[in-house]
């Protein structure tokens, strides 16, 4: 059977055990004088045989799916005679697709060598051995699971403390694949990182203020020397995230003071979910929106004042996305506000204090933590926004402060250099690598440095 | 926002208790009073939670309100200095004026009224800044002081005030949220009297705290009296019996009787003055 077909069928019978083990530990209750003479509640006893059904089995189901393969193609190759056996990774993995497409019927068995032909017969015939012995196995040990399960439902045997560390269990792994998912993202880009660095030295990289990554294809083409300097990245990141800052804290904190502290009811009930469609805006929207409404609109106003400003530009990307990050903070800043406490309003009313000078003074300093915490949730949005900077921002690599030309940044180079034709021995394609490491090095940094000072200058209420 | 009680009549009220709308019994008036309430009325939305209560507050007296649960004596507390008017569907009707001064008139300032009748709540809530910094809050935000030392000068003399000068002379940086209950509500009170007002509103200050913290708060609401009026709210019928000068007894929103404090508790005038002090219902 199909590990697909298989999942429900366990599922299945986990619920089967389940209802079991509820139905005999209610009639073990009864003679006793009912569930209370039990050590658990009925639905722990049930849940337990659910668990002990269904986890070893799907584990094995697990297990099998992962190995199965593997081990079915080690054994094919074995069976190939001597003078067939392939000597390199690649004459393997043509051997091997040629097998397994005789055997799938895409191939005609009259156009390969005779071992070939009874090699994929053998696939066949392992694959439903090995299908047929997984369905068994897998059947036997739930089924064994719940009649041992349904054995143990008696009155002086305590389910619920099993259920409950079963329980801790399976929440932690829960908890543990989000690490694990880090820890993996981690891994698959620094070791193209570290290649990369083999090819172009790390000074260069972090101190050189030219990138043109056009290296060449061939040794005979014109222009081969690409130049990696970071620096141009960087400073157009920072340069876009700051004006995106600059737009969205100070609208996106005075809306959220608004909200929470002068809308009546009504208005927070309409203005709330408004602000908040703004983030449910795709960003595809909001960078044609910013490459073909703003960007203009800033390249008539400059000159109008007698300045000269290219056609993307740095601001109409940053404020577009300053726009787009508005819900982030005022979302934020807005529950926090909410959480401090009443009585800390009160207090500072009675006092004689006006609202805009409670709010300075009390409300604003014991919700500061949670505010940061939005600042920065939106600072990293900014740095890792890259489609508005794609359509606004433009691609040229310019060092420059001025936020009337166009820059680029870290997040659109990595797109452009993973984007289209690639080959990844050339420090063009790995330089992506090395740029995504350092940007998840900045925003770690960033977000160490917030949560210090966070603590440092936290106010606490009780 | 507070909650927003709803009155319960009592089931061992007596029977033929009729309450008579407006009518007081006792001596609710005063001689040139600084408190002059004349038929105040308060709705949370339709609900009716005070009803027709004409009362005088004397200068430099110490009044109690007494009353079961949600008896509106809160309510009646808070238009006092205006803290309903942050409750969004509270409407306060009738005549409060303070020194001849209507505070309900559109055109009075909320903030000199809030400058004037200071207020302490039921949970000691001390901002989470230092000692210092909140005695200092009422001071700097009404700009009391010019300099520093005069700052310095009413920080100390209102911790003295409040009994806390000695316990807290060292570590005026920490954090207030660190103090005991009881501490805390002691600087709640001195961070009240910092910026001098004439009238204080107590809500229960000593519920929250222990009987120890609680004679302390008392001790300094009756040296406090020579100088403030001094309006408290309390579940405890000994302590009204204690500090108090007169005692005004609510009974679902309406003023029952105000008498003096002896005269209450010994011989009350109104029967049902007589049940609630007496352990009958509360």
């Amino acid at each position: 059977m199909q590990t697909a077909n298989l999942l429900p069928l366990v599922l299945v019978i986990a619920l089967v055990a389940y209802g079991l083990a509820y139905l005999r530990s209610r009639s073990v209750a009864s003679p006793l004088g009912g569930i209370r003479h039990l050590k658990a509640l009925p639905f722990y006893y049930a849940a337990r045989a659910a668990l002990w059904c269904a986890i070893p089995s799907l584990l094995l189901l697990g297990i099998w799916a992962a190995f199965e393969g593997k081990v079915i193609q080690d054994m094919v190759m074995a069976s190939l005679p001597e003078d067939m056996a392939p000597t390199s990774a690649g004459e393997a993995s043509l051997l091997l697709s040629q097998i397994s497409n005789v055997a799938a019927g895409k191939l005609d068995p009259g156009f390969v060598p005779q071992p070939i032909v009874g090699a994929a017969d053998q696939l066949q015939v392992l694959r439903s051995q090995s299908s047929e012995f997984k369905t068994t196995l897998v059947v036997l040990i739930a089924v064994l699971g719940a009649t041992f399960a349904w054995t143990r439902v008696q009155p002086h045997i305590n389910a619920r403390e099993n259920v409950e560390r079963t329980l801790r269990w399976i929440f932690f792994v829960c908890a543990a694949v989000a690490i694990l998912t880090t820890i993996g993202i981690v891994f698959s880009v620094i070791f193209e990182t570290i290649r990369f660095f083999g090819k172009v030295p790390v000074t260069e990289f972090l101190f050189g203020t030219a990138w043109s990554p056009q290296t060449a294809l061939r040794a005979d083409q014109v222009g081969a020397e690409g130049a990696f300097g970071v620096i141009p990245l960087f400073v157009g990141t920072l340069l876009i995230s700051a004006i995106a800052l600059l737009v969205s804290v100070p609208i996106g904190l005075l809306s959220a003071v608004y909200l929470s502290e002068y809308a009546s009811r009504p208005a927070r009930a309409v203005v709330k979910p408004m602000l908040e469609m703004l983030a449910g805006i795709p960003t595809v929207v909001y960078g044609f929106f910013a490459a073909l409404t703003v960007a203009p609109f800033i390249r008539d106003l400059a000159e109008l004042v007698g300045l000269h400003a290219s056609a993307q530009s740095a601001l109409a990307a940053g404020l577009v996305m300053g726009i787009m990050i508005i819900p982030f903070v005022s979302s934020l800043s807005d529950d926090v506000i909410n959480a401090v406490p009443q009585a800390m309003r009160d207090g500072s009313l009675a006092l004689g204090a006006t609202q805009s000078e409670t709010m300075k003074n009390v409300i604003f300093p014991a919700a500061l933590p949670g505010i940061m915490g939005g600042i920065l949730l939106a600072a990293s949005r900014a740095i890792g926004e890259t489609m508005i900077v794609v359509m606004a921002a433009g691609l040229a690599a310019n060092l420059t402060a001025n936020p009337l030309e166009s820059v680029t940044t870290v997040t659109v180079q990595i797109v452009t250099l993973l984007t289209g034709d690639q080959e990844f021995d050339s420090a063009k394609t790995l330089s992506a690598f090395a740029l995504g490491m350092l940007l998840f090095l900045v925003t770690l940094v960033l977000n160490i440095v917030a949560l210090k000072i966070v603590r440092k200058y936290r106010e606490q209420y009780e | 926002m507070p909650e927003q009680r709803t009155a319960v009549v009592q089931e061992d009220r007596p029977a033929e208790t009729v309450i008579e709308e407006g009518k007081t019994v006792g001596s609710p008036f005063a001689d040139d009073p600084k408190f002059k309430l004349r038929n105040v009325e308060v709705f949370y939305g339709e609900q009716r939670a005070i009803k027709n209560v004409s009362l005088d507050i004397a200068r430099n007296e110490v009044i109690a309100f007494i009353g079961p649960s949600g008896c509106g004596k809160s309510t009646f507390l808070r238009c006092l200095n205006r803290m309903n008017d942050s409750i969004e569907s509270c409407r306060v009707t009738g005549s409060l004026t303070l020194d001849d001064q209507d505070i309900y008139d559109p055109k009075h300032d909320v903030v000199e009224l809030r400058a004037r009748v200071g207020m302490v709540f039921q949970k000691p809530n001390p901002f989470p800044k230092s000692i210092y910094d909140n005695v200092a809050y009422g001071p700097r935000i009404h700009g009391l002081a010019n300099r520093k030392s005069d700052l310095d000068d009413i920080v100390e003399n209102s911790l003295r005030k409040a009994g806390l000068w000695d316990e807290v002379k060292d570590r005026l940086d920490a954090t207030a949220t660190g103090m005991s209950g009881g501490q805390q509500q002691r600087l709640c009170i001195a961070r009240a009297i910092a910026v001098s007002p004439e009238v204080v509103l107590m809500d229960e200050p000593c519920s929250a705290l222990d009987p120890i913290a609680t004679a302390k708060v008392e001790e300094l609401i009756a040296e406090l009296s020579e100088s403030y009026t001094i309006v408290i709210v309390t579940h405890s019928m000994q302590q009204a019996a204690r500090v108090s000068h007169r005692t005004a007894y609510f009974h679902l929103g309406h003023l029952v009787e105000v008498n003096e404090t002896s005269k209450v508790f010994t011989s009350p005038e109104h029967e049902l003055t007589e049940s609630y002090i007496t352990g009958r219902f509360g």
